[in-house]
């Protein structure tokens, strides 16, 4: 299960970088989800990997940590919501502008 | 009151909503309920600062849950000061919004403000490192808001940028705190500072990792280069009173990685070995180096002071990066100059926007109201530049002092002279063709005259250059002050000790023991 667990996190962060690195709005907006994807399964696994365990403290022997869940979940709900705020905004630079790439562009600033 | 602690983030949590949903139309009751809850902020501040100044650690339990389970806020001598700095200077930055009426020219900037006041304050205050987290979120989307504020194709695309860097700084964030936990089990920072002693030293690969990555996280806040491209554009397009207000964003940056390196990583700590003088330092310099160049080279006003802000934040660094009890007093003495000088340069460069067509570095002519510009610029240009008599002399003496001691004496004294000699010379430039060469250019007839700025935007931003000229006078009871609270910061056992020896709900659990 480590392995199965470490590649996933491994080819998320992978596939989320090289969107990142495209430069251009949309796959720029996709990479950034597909690193948040992988923070969460690897907040998730820093917690130790369990099976069948419950998230509680009870007088069972084993049970699953859950403070990395309750991280998990913070981190969901602000990367969401972030994420829904970058959409906006660079729809409207989009529609404003005409132009989706991120980075300057020299033109404007040589005049 | 065993509640104050909390107030400097409660007060503006609560006003903000307030004026959406009872003054969202009357721009009128906005603003005076906006500056009345910074006054009120600034008066917890300075009560806060007078409890702290003997070396008293506040703290504050949420819901009452004992330290390592419960989030705790925790005030200390730096927590107060840095408190105390941002309502001020928020203060003085709000009075300027008003006064030149940029929050008119969006909705809901008085909301916005009072969100990113309630994010800053909290991650000074905070105790706990996920709970900096989402404080740095907080800020982060309110300042998200602010920095579009009156929107523009330009500011939009500035925004998309700032949003994009600042999320993947996020997400960097997130990885290190998930290496921390997995390594240590907790990440409240006094249990922290005692858990990563205990590491066995064959079993440091994980926590050296995630050492690295916060140090990284706390470099982007603190625009280090080469992790500073998200500051000029994004600084130079935001509306000016926002842009003076992020002056202290890059503060938060930095105290996280004193609060941090001092505490949980203390210097001398065996997994951190090198990262200070190896990586820190030249990387400080560097950002010295850049920031003032780029004072050198920017052909518009607000980029110039975007970059001094880089390089006033290399010099923060370089001292930092010593990590000597002297160096990070002389740190913090810059650090409140530096903001003060940021934010005062920010909202000078939107009087000459007021006054003239645009911030261009060329010859137009004489601008609204230039002779009070002029001054104020002069004297705001001496201070950042960190000529006598100013604070910025006195500090940097401080921080030159403070390196000779150092192995690297040699590299900080002559970067640091050097770039000072540069950016003097790029404040003078720039000074010159805004406010001399304009008596050289014939005023076109048919112009709309420009208005001059009103007597409010003055009021500010003179308030802003008399803090910096008390912060020179009473720089023997400042530099005492920060001399105690770098005392403080390298004997953190009151402040691990208070933290987790109070007693509160879960106190007399088991503790895990398995780590």
């Amino acid at each position: 299960m480590e392995i199965l667990v470490a590649s996933a996190i491994g080819i998320l962060t992978a596939g989320g970088l090289y969107l990142v690195m495209r430069l251009r709005t949309f796959p720029v907006i996709m990479g950034i989800s597909l690193l948040t994807y992988a923070v969460n399964v690897f907040l998730f696994a820093s917690g130790r990997l369990t099976v069948g365990a419950p998230p509680i403290l009870t007088d069972a022997t084993t049970y699953a940590d859950p403070l990395p869940q309750a991280l998990v979940l913070t981190a969901i709900v602000i990367s969401f919501g972030m994420t829904a705020v970058v959409v906006m905004i660079a729809l409207g630079a989009y529609l404003g502008g005409d132009d989706d790439t991120v980075d300057d562009q020299p033109v404007e600033d040589a005049q | 009151m065993t509640h104050w602690l909390i107030l400097p983030v409660m007060l503006p949590a609560f006003v903000a909503p307030f004026i959406v949903l009872a003054a969202r139309y009357q721009i009128g009751i906005q603003r005076v309920i906006s500056v009345a809850s910074i006054l009120a902020v600034i008066g917890i501040a300075l009560g806060l600062a007078w409890q702290t100044s003997d070396g008293t650690v506040m703290l504050y339990r949420l819901g009452d849950w004992a330290a390592p389970f419960g989030i705790v806020l925790v005030g200390d001598r730096l927590s107060t000061l840095m408190v105390l700095l941002t309502a001020v200077l928020a203060l003085f930055v709000l009075l300027y919004a008003i006064g030149s009426e940029w929050d008119d020219r969006g909705r809901h900037f008085h909301a916005l403000f009072q969100f990113q006041i309630m994010g800053i304050m909290g991650a000074f205050l905070t105790g706990d490192l996920f709970n900096l987290f989402v404080f740095f979120e907080v800020l982060l989307i309110a300042s998200y808001g602010l920095m579009i504020h009156a929107g523009g194709t330009q500011r939009l695309r500035a925004g998309v940028q700032y949003v994009l860097f600042n999320l993947l700084g996020s997400t960097l964030f997130l990885f290190a705190l998930g290496a921390i936990y997995a390594e240590t089990g907790t990440l409240n920072m006094a249990d922290l500072s005692q858990r990563v002693q205990m590491i066995g030293p064959d079993a440091t690969v994980g926590i050296r990792i995630a050492a690295v990555l916060l140090l990284l996280v706390f470099a982007i806040k603190a625009a280090v280069v080469p992790l500073h491209f998200w500051l000029p554009s994004s600084y130079a397009e935001a509306p000016a009173p926002v842009a003076a207000l992020f002056a202290i964003m890059t503060k938060v940056g930095a105290y996280a990685i004193i609060r941090v390196y001092t505490m949980v990583f203390p210097p001398k700590l065996e997994v951190i070995a090198g990262l200070h003088g190896w990586w820190l330092l030249p990387a400080a310099l560097l950002s010295l180096a850049v920031g003032m160049v780029g004072v050198l080279a920017a052909r518009h006003l607000d980029r110039l002071v975007a970059f001094a802000v880089i390089g006033s934040m290399g010099m923060v660094m370089v001292s930092i990066a010593l990590f000597t009890p002297a160096g990070i007093a002389a740190a913090l003495y810059y650090v409140v100059h530096s903001t003060l000088a940021a934010g005062a340069l920010f909202l000078i460069s939107d009087l000459a926007r007021a006054g003239r067509a645009n911030l261009d570095l060329t010859a137009q002519p004489p601008m609204a109201g230039g002779t009070v510009t002029a001054a104020l610029f002069f004297v705001a240009a001496i201070a950042m530049a960190g000529l006598p008599p100013l604070s910025g002399f006195i500090g940097k003496l401080l921080i030159l002092d403070a390196g000779f001691a150092s192995g690297s004496a040699v590299w900080i004294w002559a970067i640091v002279l050097g770039s000072s000699l540069i950016s003097v010379v790029g404040f003078a430039r720039a000074g010159s063709i805004l406010f001399w060469k304009a008596k050289s250019v014939t005023p076109d007839e048919d112009a709309d005259p420009a208005m001059a700025p009103s007597c409010l935007s003055y009021a500010a931003v003179g308030g802003l250059i008399a803090l910096l000229v008390a912060h020179t006078v009473f720089a023997g009871p400042t530099t005492a002050y920060t001399d105690a609270i770098s005392k403080q910061l390298f004997a953190p056992d009151a402040y691990v000790e208070t933290v987790l020896t109070t007693k509160g709900k879960l106190s007399d659990a088991p503790s895990q023991g398995e780590y």
